[in-house]
């Protein structure tokens, strides 16, 4: 059966930060473009999750009188802080000697979630379609084999794909240029950067996990404005990872953590990890008598420019970290987002009206502000694959001595999902018992997401070969996406000595971790029915 | 014949309500809002009975802030003909919006109101009852099944010792359960389409309602945590535990 269509100059998957600063330039190019902006959350910002503290830049270039509109970005960084932690101790690093990618004095700590919501409205005021509950489940092309648009995901199906009486069939939107910001490993970017070998002559791309708790703690520990970042303990210094903190508005305290996934052994929970951090003298003596109100993870993109792929392709572009331009040694991504965001409208805008080629986009970007960062950082992050201590001492030379300019590129050299070892080779890890004041376990975590997905849908977690979980990876690597996944999908039941894969596709979280560490790429995340996936508030 | 529906803004069922620090309420900043479920039942029912040829308008009312006007927006993405937003601010007892309700069915003259059986946030169960009883109709209430005929609904409720089955004549009150129908998406041209039918926004000083509340809530807290359980070894020490621990027998 043919599917409804509609037609429009722009269509957006995604309204994160990249997708709306796309839109929204798109209407203040021109306002009579016809744009449409779809979103697989219930609503706007229902699915996004970041630290945040924000660098005001784009946001400046894109609406520059942000702070006259009632913006969400309210909370002005006033201190910094760097610690190192051992077991039981901490050291405190010198912020005079932090690289400047790291010095935050001019940032906002913000909910990144409730800034896309007001970005939502400033584009709907524009004119821009939003849609939310609508997952782009497709990609259509046209006979030449440029991207054409997508379709919608159909509703109302069931587990076997029968349909119930609720049925509502998906649509086609077709576009004159479409715009994929579905955020890291979005699962239509994809399809599009192997069918458009967008990837060719670049480095893996490499991801981290990252982890959120909101906190409300008590008065006497919070100290609104403050910055802080752990590198060390509890990981070993060959896992490159680390924390932040930062103390937003009304006595909340943002703590997270983010981890490689190119760690190498496959007994690392990073859940446990994060849960761990969470008993350092000195994170629980903020913590302690608090009371923890919201939680959530995400994967992120750390490959930097050596693993971005190329941006455009016939009839499409991908934007934000759907291509993959977060800036990781600044732990920071909605700026250049947004900025590739405003590049690719007015790319659109002179292929609609001029008929430029759509290769403009990438040249703008390269000579673009944002561009420039993530040059100047981009051997950070693969020295730390000489282990912790190596990294620090590389990373002083390269960004304080040379600013960033050293005559090299440090290559990545393997994808996150081949870097596990063998599990009979890698030693266990005996993590602490959660105890439910500081730390906490899976279940109460995700229940603290608002995570649901309609009953009697097919899974939305594909199993390339379904029998590989137990008759390969539980034997050779004890079945990781056990531990990485950070909501407890995957389980293996044990019936009678016999092992059983389980997918608790229901509690997903919309990570995309499994998608990315799985050791033989076996899981493919596709888009469940829209609305479904957590229901963050002010994440 | 002409059907109303009220549709109310609520929390979002899946979000884990927090109560305020002040226990003053609970947080309701930046959090996802939806409609009712039941009251997504009762707009289903609505649209299913209009389709069927038996009904000529229906029309979704919701009481509320701005914003509350998105679920008549939903209602109308999903069939129904047009909508009316009542503004106002802070909280409503039943009681207030039984007379705002009672306003508007006097305006807009409906043969039938449609509503959902309580509200998730308060679980009050009452505007509906209210309501009837201020318009001197007749109510069927926890409707799981119903059939229109000629002057009358015949109404199936679920009740503790089954299903019950009534009549009730034309004009009545129809409070609807959970069970009554799956209510269907609304798909992208009708959500589309929704944006460009009629929505009335009426002021509540405007109607002439008293509604100041008349319930002074003290405080609200949270449910007291549930403690851990523990294993026994045996029955001997179960029996032990809930006799001299428990002390249930």
């Amino acid at each position: 059966m043919s599917k409804e269509v509609m037609e429009y100059d722009a269509v957006i998957v995604g309204g994160g930060p990249s997708g709306l600063a796309t839109a929204i330039k798109l209407k203040q190019l021109d306002s009579n473009l016809n744009i449409c902006l779809l979103e697989k959350g219930s609503e706007i910002g229902a699915h996004i999750l970041s630290g945040n503290v924000f660098e005001t830049k784009a946001l400046d270039e894109l609406i520059p009188n942000w702070k006259e509109l009632n913006s969400p970005v309210k909370t002005k960084v006033t201190k910094e802080k760097f610690l190192f932690l051992g077991r039981h101790k901490s050291l405190s690093w010198p912020t005079w000697l932090l690289p400047s990618v790291q010095k935050n004095h001019k940032n906002y700590i913000i909910s990144l979630a409730n800034l896309c919501r007001w970005l939502a409205e400033q584009a709907e005021k524009l004119g821009v379609e939003i849609f939310p509950g609508f997952p782009a489940s497709e990609i259509i092309y046209n006979q030449d084999g440029s991207v054409k648009g997508i379709a919608t995901q159909d509703m109302g199906v069931d587990k076997d794909g029968n349909k119930k009486d609720s049925y509502q069939p998906g649509m086609e939107l077709y576009a004159k240029v479409t715009v994929f910001a579905e955020g890291c490993r979005g699962h239509l970017g994809k399809q599009l950067i192997k069918k458009f070998n967008l990837d060719e002559g670049k480095n893996p791309q490499q991801y981290g996990i990252g982890f959120k708790e909101i906190w409300e703690i008590s008065e006497k520990n919070h100290q609104e404005g403050l910055v802080m970042h752990t590198a060390g303990w509890p990981l070993d210094n060959n896992t490159y990872g680390g924390s932040f903190v930062y103390h937003a508005e009304n006595k909340q305290i943002f703590l997270g953590y983010v981890i490689g996934l190119d760690y190498k052994n496959p007994h690392l929970s990073p859940f446990d990890e994060f849960q761990r951090f969470k008993t350092h003298p000195a994170i629980k003596k903020i913590i302690e008598g608090g009371k923890r109100i919201s939680y959530g993870a995400r994967a992120l993109i750390e490959g930097g420019i050596q693993s971005l792929p190329k941006m455009f392709m016939p009839g499409a572009l991908l934007v934000g970290c759907n291509a993959g331009t977060l800036n990781m040694p600044k732990i920071k991504g909605s700026h250049t987002a947004m900025k590739s965001g405003i590049i690719a409208a007015e790319t659109i805008n002179e292929h609609i009206k001029e008929n430029k080629d759509l290769s403009i986009y990438e040249e703008k970007f390269k000579r673009s502000w944002a561009y420039k960062e993530l040059y100047a950082a981009r051997n950070i992050k693969p020295s730390f694959g000489w282990g912790l201590i190596p990294g620090i001492i590389f990373t002083g030379i390269d960004q304080i001595l040379f600013r960033g300019k050293l005559p090299f590129t440090l290559k990545h050299k393997h994808a996150d999902h081949e870097t596990l070892k063998s599990a009979n080779k890698m030693p266990k890890i005996d993590y602490p018992k959660y105890d439910n004041i500081i730390t906490f376990d899976k279940t109460s975590s995700v229940y603290l997401t608002g995570t649901n997905h309609a009953e009697n849908q097919p899974v939305h977690l594909k199993l390339t070969n379904p029998n590989l979980p137990i008759d390969y990876t539980l034997d050779k690597f004890d079945e990781p996406a056990q531990r990485y996944c950070p909501v407890g999908v995957y389980e293996i039941q044990r019936e009678n000595n016999k092992a059983k894969f389980v997918i608790n596709s229901q509690n997903c979280i919309h990570c995309k971790t499994c998608d990315i560490k799985e050791p033989s790429q076996n899981i493919n995340w596709v888009t469940p029915e829209g609305g479904g996936g957590p229901k963050y508030g002010n994440m | 014949m002409k059907i109303l529906v009220a549709v109310k803004r609520v929390i979002d069922y899946n979000v884990q309500v927090r109560v305020k620090e002040d226990n003053s309420g609970v947080v309701t900043e930046n959090i996802k809002m939806s409609t009712n479920p039941p009251d997504d039942n009762a707009v289903e029912e609505a649209v299913k009975i209009k389709e069927s040829g038996k009904v000529k308008e229906v029309i979704a009312v919701t009481v509320g802030e701005e914003k509350a006007q998105e679920t008549v927006r939903k209602a109308l993405a999903v069939g129904v003909d047009r909508g009316i937003h009542v503004k106002s601010e802070g909280i409503l007892e039943p009681l207030a919006v039984s007379k705002i309700l009672q306003k508007i069915v006097e305006k807009e003259k409906p043969d039938l109101v449609f509503m959902g059986k309580q509200a998730i946030d308060d679980d009050c169960n009452q505007t509906g009852q209210m309501l009837a009883a201020l318009l001197n109709w007749p109510q069927a209430t926890f409707a799981s099944k119903i059939v229109v005929k000629d002057k009358s609904l015949e109404v199936t409720r679920e009740i503790d010792e089954g299903l019950e089955t009534i009549e009730v004549n034309i004009p009545s009150v129809i409070t609807c359960d959970l069970r009554l129908n799956e209510p269907r998406y609304a798909s992208l041209p009708n959500i589309m389409k929704a944006k460009k039918k009629p929505l009335e926004q009426i002021n509540v000083a405007d109607l002439g309602v008293d509604t100041k509340p008349r319930i002074e809530q003290i405080k609200v807290e949270e449910p007291p945590k549930r403690k851990s359980g523990i294993k026994v070894a045996n029955v001997a020490e179960l029996v032990q535990k809930l006799k001299n621990e428990a002390k249930v027998i």
